[in-house]
């Protein structure tokens, strides 16, 4: 965790009464509609289909328990007793009234926690790893150099009306769990020969209507120049992105047009002039920070504990243990998700009782610490073997141990039609009825791991082209439709989906996704080659022949 | 619209000069930048002050051998949502050492004051009159920054050194 100080502290507490300041001259008139659109999407406020929509910033997906009751504390008081987890590790609550929100925002700010930058065109939360910190085989931890963007790319003076959006994703692991090759800029932390800490910087990269995979701009950039890097990046940005069609405004347009050679050789002529500047970290700089994170004292544990090895024997524990927990990086621990993803649910959602519930349990079994992953799941990083099994009860009581972790059930989706304005088509029913088919536990585990991604409209908040089957909706006249894509992937070889074939309608998706997976199961050459390695390995075509022969 | 210069609204002393309109013998005046370019000797060199209006399409490079003799620089924002002209005041302040006037122009509202000014703006036009008189009060509004810029303002990372340096020494 990040703690943190008197300086943070009154940063935070200054833009509350800066907003407060802004919704009371919007209330009184003394500033249009127009004006105070950009002044609260700086702040997180989107004016949805019924309400306004309040995101909050959960930076890298780290929460203390402290501030996980506070945000229930939000969804009970301002908002109707639940709030949506969402892919960019945020929480957004769909039902706030605007003189209230000032309220809201102090309440957060007294356990150091703000919406700002949670849209509109600027600096998005700097997303991480949700295991950052505690899984095995990391680098070091990717959060304290994303805790240095964060405060970086707060309030940038230069950068917070840039063309459009721009988000940043940072791991520190092989295996990437932050998606780092769709975000505007991703970073992969890795050290040089000299042992030295420093970044591999892609960019370019993201979904929506023109979907990119990022590009390496440069494969190592010192730790130190880090700031001095990503600064010259978005100076060439914000001064030559295109401000004339939104849909061409991400960097990503600009580097596909430039060529990333091009772009290169301006970014880097820019750093040159400034990369000796202010901006230039020293060691001890970066210490601060660092000192800042609080690491639990973990207790030395044996690998395997009686109380884990007695409840193997309960085959409900087993299921919920093999598909929720994963090594951790000190003996006798584990990383434990919790799906929040239950049958019949909207992806993602979880009540104020439960959070609560939650905030409890992470301080009896996981040090106070909960994170958020962009899978719209929830983690708790530190949680001794031996506990496993009162955990589990603990969840189960609460309706937070559904065992589907990565499988079929365990679906990415937005919002949709039926909060968003921008939705064409409904996501979160497409959702619940897939978990409802896909609801037999063993026929979920023989599928194997296989993600679901939705999204309600092309602006693909539900990153559907990186999904292994990826559904999109669209509107043909006045009727939702939804295009398939397959073989999509969001890790470190990250991938765009193929279309499987023509559009269908919302009552036929169920039904196109059972045949997918039915094609898979007859196709694949292992009972292990996972979904997404079948398609690799064939291609789409054999899954349209069998998808479409009877359409 | 009213100008804050100084921290308080005041009378522009700049006249803004038409393209097509006649140039005053004196006197201040402040031209387009295809105005300027056509012909900047015969705006140099005359008795009175001479600032020009860069458009944010077009690199400053083009304005930086002249900033020695210009009494203003005006930076346009056609709208408070394009943020161009933010990089091109740092670009000239921070890069070109650019000393004289630099002002705001365009759609200015009270809640870009703070980061104009620290992207080195120190004029302004702004919109609203309310807003011109809510200058001092709105700049105000920050005590914490966490980016290094031109204005020199202490970030927060130095500041926090600073502190605990002075705590190591027993201060």
């Amino acid at each position: 965790m990040y703690a943190y100080d008197e300086i943070d502290r009154t940063l935070v507490n200054e833009r509350v009464s800066e907003f407060r300041d802004q919704v009371k001259r919007r209330l009184s008139g003394e500033l249009t509609e127009d004006e105070f659109k950009m002044l609260r999407l700086q702040n997180g406020v989107y004016l949805q289909l019924h309400a306004y929509m309040f995101r909050v910033a959960i930076p890298y997906g780290t929460l203390s328990s402290n501030q996980l009751r506070r945000l229930a504390h939000v969804a009970r008081k301002y908002d109707r007793g639940y709030g949506h987890f969402t892919t960019r590790q945020n929480i957004q609550f769909n039902w706030i009234k605007l003189a209230e929100l000032p309220d809201a925002l102090a309440d957060l700010a007294d356990v150091g926690i703000h919406a700002m930058q949670t849209s509109g065109n600027n600096t998005r939360n700097v997303t991480s790893d949700q295991w950052a910190g505690v899984a095995p085989g990391e680098v070091e931890d990717p959060r304290i150099w994303a805790e240095i963007l964060r405060q970086y790319t707060t309030l940038h003076p230069e950068f917070s009306f840039l063309p459009r959006k721009f988000k940043f994703a940072i791991t520190a692991s092989p295996h990437d769990r932050a998606a780092i090759k769709i975000h505007d800029i991703g970073l992969r932390l890795h050290k040089n020969s000299a042992g030295e800490t420093g970044f591999e910087i892609l960019v370019g990269g993201g979904l929506g209507r023109t979907p990119f995979i990022g590009k390496t701009i440069k494969p190592f950039v010192h730790g130190r120049d880090l700031l001095s890097y990503v600064e010259a990046i978005m100076r060439v940005y914000n001064q030559y992105g295109r401000r004339d069609n939104i849909y061409k405004a991400r960097i990503k347009i600009l580097v596909h047009e430039l060529g990333i050679e091009k772009f290169a050789a301006e970014v880097e002529e820019e750093w040159q002039q400034m990369r000796d500047g202010a901006l230039k970290l020293d060691d001890e700089v970066v210490e601060d920070i660092r000192a800042r994170f609080f690491y639990p004292k973990y207790e030395k544990l044996p690998h395997m504990p009686d109380e884990l090895r007695k409840a193997a024997q309960d085959p409900q524990f087993e299921a919920w243990r093999r598909n929720s927990v994963f090594t951790h990086k000190v003996q006798g621990y584990a990383i434990v998700t919790i799906s929040l993803k239950p049958v019949g649910g909207p992806p993602g959602d979880a009540t104020a009782d439960q959070m609560d519930a939650l905030a409890e349990i992470a301080d009896k079994y996981s040090f106070g610490e909960i994170r958020v992953g962009h899978e719209q799941n929830l983690a708790l990083p530190h949680v001794a073997k031996r506990d496993l099994p009162a955990l589990w009860k603990a969840l189960d009581r609460i309706g937070l141990a559904t065992p589907n972790v990565n499988l079929i059930s365990d679906i990415i989706a937005c919002p949709g039609l039926d909060y968003c304005s921008l939705a064409n088509a409904r996501s979160i029913p497409i959702a619940q009825e897939l978990t409802r088919r896909f609801a037999n536990h063993d026929t979920a585990n023989l599928i194997g791991r296989l993600h679901i991604n939705i999204s309600g409209c092309i602006n693909a908040c539900g990153h559907h082209h990186v999904g292994h089957i990826g559904i999109l909706g669209v509107e043909k006249n006045g009727e939702e439709f939804y295009q398939i894509t397959i073989g999509g992937r969001a890790d470190e070889n990250a991938e765009l989906g193929t279309l499987i074939g023509p559009s269908v309608k919302f009552e036929e998706v169920a039904d196109v996704i059972e045949d997918i997976v039915e094609a898979y199961l007859a196709l694949r050459a292992r009972p292990d080659e996972l979904f997404v390695d079948t398609v690799k390995r064939l291609g789409v075509e054999p899954f349209r022949e069998r998808v479409y022969a009877t359409r | 619209m009213p100008l804050v210069k100084g921290g308080k609204i005041t009378d522009d002393s700049f006249v803004h000069l038409a393209d097509d309109a006649v140039l005053p013998e004196s006197g201040a005046v402040l031209v387009s930048a295809a105005r300027f370019l056509q012909d900047p000797e015969a705006l140099l060199g005359r008795a009175g002050k001479v600032g020009v209006i860069w458009p944010n399409s077009r690199d400053v490079d083009d304005l930086v051998p002249h900033l020695d003799r210009l009494a203003a620089v005006a930076l346009v924002f056609p709208t408070f949502r394009d943020g161009r002209a933010y990089s091109q005041a740092r670009l000239l302040r921070e890069r070109f050492s650019y000393r004289g006037e630099l002002r705001a122009t365009g759609q200015v509202l009270r809640d870009q004051f703070v980061f104009m000014m620290r992207a080195g703006f120190d004029a302004f036009e702004v919109r609203k009159q309310g807003d011109a008189e809510a200058f001092a009060q709105t700049v105000k509004r920050y005590s914490v920054f966490y980016q290094p810029t031109g204005d020199g303002r202490l970030t927060a990372l130095h500041r926090r050194m600073q502190l605990r340096h002075s705590e190591s020494a027993g201060l």
